[in-house]
């Protein structure tokens, strides 16, 4: 093994790669073999670190130096200043929101501080296309674990007692489902690996399959053995291709090392894995719909029951868990079940990884034991609200989810708790919104995108979500009559009780949740025809206060409909008829003398 | 993969290398980059420390670098730091030095005295 003085790690996950972290990789390998550092510095490429909008990112070791939105053209700099002279670079680290000076280490940063990583524990560590990183991070040592030492009752126990639930939305607890699949009779039974991904804005599963493929490879074999299988196939929308490309590899790898395959570690159990790309529609995220699609069919779901765990891929025992809850399994093993149940709250054990996302300071991913707050991780970790605006509310669990107010910022964060006060956990989409958002154009904007995602198989979604939308769309526009909120809960129970699948029943959330809480901004929209947040263009107006105008006419010039008139020196303004309400006048007023209403 | 031990020599190959990226309280060198020590042969230094290590295969101890601390006449400076205990800096270090260095230090815990910076003289 070569010997390098130093390791710099830099993040290939889709986030830095599209703010070009391979042309970094590149540039710094010929840069550091310019100054003939090649052989002393190692440059490595990880999955994501969570912190995206700061990629790209590069974490130096031993130091831990954590550097952001690094360019090519501090390249020069970085590789005479750290790696020839030592200085660290000031100007490339990280200054925390609010803070004077800049945090130099790694695990310093409020971001990183407050989580814990089980999941995620290997992302941003290690390099995911080497086999042999994850094996000296104690990689398939569970599996040999279980094959060595533990029957597939034992394995199934051994997850009922840390009570991991699934991490794709439901919560299902993870251990009963395997026993149900163990216990159900067949000859051939299937392990499969849900990594479709469809709620917007959630990237923690392509996060885990690009930083730590083997992970789930590992676990799904676990998983093989437990209800005995010996064939999985991991669904993976084809808009992944970094993930794909990962997993292929990783397939491979094992393959190569007889981690899959046949007669694995000599113990006479055989298990294979295959890859089947998704073509991103929602409902093929929905299990019944996703194993339909494995077989080659339209993705639509059916009625459950059956269960997949009886009759799933062509009619045989199929377990279908989440990327998230898979990448927990390997942990499970090797640390013992009491480790993992030490973690978390009363019914939701171990973490969980949210997309934080919207109007806060530090977007990404990150991992949080359960039970943490919503304020700790809107304010710690979140860094609080762009602008320094005040918190309005929190959308979980996406699409199907709800919306938190702010008398719930202390609420700590599980299964159960989400689901009292109206939301649910879902896949861990966690979207932050300030007092500019309109709480009436947030649900339609999720009853959109699931109307939109409808399948069309069963009425009360495909018939029930559109007049939602329309009535939604109705109030957004001024149109609105006092009618409306009681045909929109009647029409979200109904379409809650007869769908056919989650889609469906879960789409009304949102409405649901936001008329739960911000029931007042509704009746202002329908009332008052006004839209408190100022959001909704039909309901709003543009005045110029002629006691502040000083008649320079800067809005008039930028106005793009001109729809502003006046004369020099004299107040100007708005013909309403005209107006389009973009609000560019507003924006360029130097004396704050236009207003919108 | 036919058994467990095959398993466990794969990981103890790699292991080493990866320990760089844990910084749980490991000893370390610090070579003083500063122009001064540049110019005083402080990369030097750096290569004979790092193929020390690596002929003794001694993959717990980081290697680092840092700038002057303000001593330019007792350059290259190396500074030797061990969790819970004071650092001791050595002065006018060579290749040659390093070896008995880490040796003395690092592996029978005996810091060569007469080489140590000392302000007091
Ligand atoms: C409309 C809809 C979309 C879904 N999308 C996903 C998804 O993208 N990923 C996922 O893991 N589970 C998704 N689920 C949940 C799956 O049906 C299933 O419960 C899950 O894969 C089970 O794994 P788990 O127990 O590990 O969470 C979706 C469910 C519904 C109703």
């Amino acid at each position: 093994m070569e010997f390098y003085r130093s390791h710099v790690l830099v993040c290939t996950g889709t986030g830095c790669t599209s703010s070009d972290s391979r042309l970094l990789i590149s540039g710094l390998r010929k840069e550091l073999k310019d100054r003939g550092l090649e052989k002393e510095i190692q440059v490595i490429e990880t999955g994501c670190f969570g912190f995206c909008n700061l990629g790209p990112i590069m974490v130096v070791y031993p130091e831990g130096v954590f550097y952001c939105r690094v360019k090519e053209a501090d390249l020069k700099e970085l590789v005479e200043e750290h790696f020839v002279k030592g200085r660290v670079v000031q100007r490339l680290l990280y200054r925390e929101p609010g803070a004077t000076v800049k945090t130099q280490e790694f695990n310093n940063i409020e971001f990183f501080k407050h989580q814990k990583r089980i999941a995620l524990a290997n992302c941003g560590i290690i390099n995911p296309e080497k086999i042999e990183e994850y094996i000296a991070r104690d990689g398939y040592f569970a599996l040999a674990k279980v094959l060595h030492e533990m029957t597939p009752a034992g394995v199934i126990e051994e997850l009922k007692k840390a009570g991991l639930r699934g991490r794709g939305g439901g919560g299902f607890p993870t251990g009963m489902k395997w026993d149900f699949a163990y216990k159900a009779k067949g000859d051939q039974k299937y392990v499969v690996c849900n990594a479709d991904e469809g709620d917007p804005g959630a990237f923690m599963d392509r996060s885990v399959l690009e930083g730590d493929p083997h992970a789930v490879i590992e676990a799904m074999a676990i998983a093989g053995y437990a209800i005995g299988a010996n064939q999985g196939f991991i669904y993976v929308r084809a808009e992944y291709p970094i993930a794909v490309e990962r997993l292929q590899l990783a397939i491979q790898q094992a393959h190569d090392l007889g981690l899959l395959g046949k007669n694995i570690f000599g113990m006479g159990f055989d298990f294979d894995l295959d890859i089947r790309l998704g073509a991103g529609a929602f409902v093929c995220g929905e299990e019944t719909a996703l194993l339909t699609s494995i077989e080659g069919k339209r993705g639509e779901p059916r009625p459950r029951p059956p269960f997949p765990a009886n009759s799933g891929l062509w009619g045989k025992p199929t377990i279908i868990n989440n990327v998230e809850t898979y990448a927990n399994v390997p942990h499970i093993i090797r640390n013992g079940w009491e480790w993992f149940a030490s973690i978390g709250t009363e019914k939701s054990k171990g973490t969980k990884v949210f997309a934080l996302a919207g109007k806060i300071k530090n977007t990404g991913l990150i991992e949080v034991p359960m039970g943490t707050t919503l304020r700790t991780i809107v304010y710690d970790i979140g860094g609080g609200i762009l602008n320094d605006k005040k918190f309005k509310a929190a959308q979980t669990g996406g699409p199907s989810g709800g919306c938190l107010s702010a008398e719930l910022l202390d609420t700590p964060i599980d299964y159960d708790n989400l689901i009292a006060v109206g939301s649910m956990m879902g896949s861990g989409g966690l979207i932050v919104m300030d007092e500019d958002t309109c709480m009436v154009d947030i649900a339609r904007f999720f009853l959109e995108f699931t109307q939109d995602e409808s399948c069309g198989k069963c009425p009360p979604c495909r018939i029930g979500t559109k007049r939602m939308l329309e009535i939604l769309t109705r109030i957004t526009e001024g149109k609105g009559t006092p009618e409306d909120l009681n045909n929109l809960e009647i029409l979200a129970k109904t379409i809650k009780s007869a769908a056919l699948c989650g889609l469906g029943q879960t789409a009304p959330n949102p409405v649901l949740s936001t008329l739960r809480y911000f029931r007042h901004e509704y009746e202002a929209h329908i009332y008052d025809k006004k839209c408190p947040a100022g959001v909704c263009k039909a309901l709003l107006s543009y005045q110029i206060d002629p006691e502040k105008c000083r008649g320079c006419g800067l809005c008039a010039r930028n106005c793009p409909t001109k729809a502003i008139s006046g004369k020099i020196k004299e107040t100007f303004v708005i013909d309403a008829e005209k107006c389009i309400k973009c609000g560019a006048c507003m924006e360029k007023c130097k004396f704050g003398a236009i207003s919108k209403g | 993969m036919r058994s467990l031990e095959e398993l466990k020599n794969l990981k103890a190959k790699t292991e080493k290398g990866l320990s760089l990226r844990e910084d749980t309280g490991k000893p370390t060198i610090t070579v003083h980059m500063g122009t001064c020590g540049i110019a005083n042969g402080a990369r030097t230094v750096l290569n004979a420390v790092l193929s020390e290590l690596q002929a003794r295969n001694l993959t717990d101890i980081h290697v680092t670098q840092t700038g002057c601390p303000g001593l330019c006449y007792l350059e290259p400076l190396v500074t030797i730091t061990e969790p819970g205990k004071n650092p001791f800096v050595y002065s006018k270090v060579s290749s040659e030095n390093v070896k008995k260095i880490i040796v003395e230090h690092l592996i029978n815990g005996r810091p060569i005295t007469e080489w140590l910076v000392n302000l007091e003289k």
